[in-house]
């Protein structure tokens, strides 16, 4: 998140501290709209590709837009899925600027055409985000599908063209795209957007490809030295705090905020700790049951996150400090205990760990919305990991894919 | 350093609340930003466009000690615009 702490006036403690004890209402809110999705994104944190027969309807939506307003949460993150998808997304946004909640949406950017940027740059309350995972059709493509590169250089073309500006681009940082962070930096500075870097997580279906997309090692140190040198003109969504653990912190809040500050509403109303904790053990109940203000602030998942952490196995590191034990979401979906260390400790306290693991004892998913059939934009990098969309022939890739 | 009677929360700026002070969003600029005391939340809050910045401040019980603390709070805030003049 864009936020900065004013000069410390006396006799105030750490936000981060204050922080871990939760707060009335979520700074940051993710909201993803839909199941639904046009692309099989090989690393999709919620397994979308398929809408939900029983996700939050037009009136539920509004109803939920109502509450964020009288919790005064400022913005919502939305998401999917692919949110544009739902036939009445467009109206739903124009209602949340109409209820004082201004939006920030994720897209892969098939819809984004000129009209739509028009309307987008008209007002302040929307920012749009542009998902794209390689700056080279070749790397983006292998894991997004064929033609997204393209797509999403279109949208990004009629954002700058219709006068929005600090729009964003957001990119899953993986073993594929370590190498081109200057180049997605030019492609931002290109377009007049800022460069959103966020962490790949073993969620979903980024479970299947973790362990041929994860950063290596030396790419870590890469990147956090590229942060380093990048500071504050680029976005992190405060992702890579397991990265402080090198040294310096990096710019932003640097905890884990799941349940804290963060928390997701998922398409059919539950309530989850985070944006990357879809599953049974993270839901902390839903929202047509008490509504949202009741789970924020009494469900027994969240007190428990709110309650102070010992840091187990992590307390003795010299880094604790630091890193504070890292993402719990990739913790739990690589098989780790909670309170140890973080799959991509920097330090290397994981490996022992992750050596000894039974992998036919990770917890998997509790939810699964993948496309069955075939998808049009498929991913091409077939060598990355098995899919389960991959086309059961070379007939069924759609001679158009990517020219639309 | 801030002073006068016409410094006022901007329009385009809300506050909510919260145990530490209050978070501080700007719908036009969409940046998040922090009052990290309850009192300098007290302080922003007197801050109607008429009341004098020292006056406020007194209002809201800063003390001498935290006096220069609190000065530089509300300069940063009014360099970040959260803070405005009245009919500028």
């Amino acid at each position: 998140m864009t936020a900065t702490a004013l000069a410390p006036p006396p006799r105030v403690g750490r936000l981060v501290d204050q922080f871990e004890l939760g707060l009335d209402a979520p700074i940051c809110l993710t909201w993803e709209l839909t199941y639904a999705c046009n692309l099989a994104c090989l690393h999709c944190l919620s397994s979308s590709g398929r809408r939900d027969p029983d996700e939050l309807d037009t009136e539920d939506a509004k109803a939920l837009i109502r509450e964020f307003e009288r919790m005064q949460i400022f913005y919502v993150n939305i998401g999917g899925g692919e949110p544009t998808v739902r036939p009445d997304f467009w109206e739903l946004l124009d209602y949340a600027v109409e209820h004082h909640v201004g939006v920030k949406f994720s897209t892969n950017g098939f819809r984004i055409t000129k009209e739509r940027a028009e309307k987008l740059a008209a007002t302040d309350y929307i920012d749009v985000q542009i998902s794209l995972d390689g700056a080279t059709a070749e790397v983006n493509d292998a894991v997004r599908g064929q033609g997204t590169y393209d797509a999403a250089m279109k949208a990004l073309a009629n954002l700058q063209a219709a006068g929005m500006t600090d729009f964003k681009i957001s990119v899953v940082c993986t073993r594929h795209n370590i190498d081109q962070l200057d180049e997605f930096k030019a492609i931002a500075d290109s377009y007049g957007a800022q460069l959103r870097l966020t962490r790949l997580r073993p969620s979903g279906r980024g479970a299947d490809v973790w362990d041929e997309l994860h950063p290596l090692p030396h790419q870590q140190r890469q990147l956090y030295d590229w942060l380093v040198l990048n500071g504050e003109k680029v976005l992190t969504g405060d992702s890579f705090f397991h990265l402080a653990a090198y040294g310096d912190p990096l710019p932003g809040l640097n905890l884990c905020g799941a349940g804290r500050v963060v928390c997701l509403v998922d398409p059919v109303g539950d309530v989850y700790a985070c944006p990357f904790a879809i599953h049974d053990r993270f839901k902390a109940g839903n929202i047509r049951d008490l509504g949202f203000d009741h789970v924020w602030k009494h469900a027994p998942l969240f007190e428990e996150l709110r309650s102070p952490q010992t840091g187990g196995a992590c307390a003795k590191c010299s880094a604790y400090d630091s890193c504070r034990g890292g993402c719990m979401a990739a913790k739990f979906f690589t098989g780790l205990p909670l309170d140890g260390p973080d799959p991509e400790c920097v330090k290397g306290n994981a490996e022992e760990a992750l050596a000894s693991l039974d992998r036919g004892q990770l917890p998997g998913s509790s939810q699964d919305h993948s496309h069955t059939g075939t998808v049009r934009n498929a991913p091409v990098g077939l060598t990355l990991g098995a899919t389960r969309t991959r086309p059961t022939s070379a007939c069924d890739e759609s001679p158009v894919a990517g020219m639309v | 350093m801030l002073a006068g009677d016409d410094w006022r929360l901007s329009p385009s700026v809300s506050l909510r609340p919260e145990p530490f002070g209050a978070l501080v969003y700007d719908f036009s600029t969409r940046r998040l930003s922090f009052l990290k005391t309850l009192r300098l939340l007290d302080v922003v809050r007197r801050l109607d466009g008429a009341t004098e910045v020292e006056a406020a401040m007194r209002a809201a019980g800063v003390d001498d000690v935290e006096w220069q603390g609190y000065l530089s709070a509300l300069d940063e805030l009014a360099a970040t615009g959260v803070l405005c003049k009245e009919a500028s």
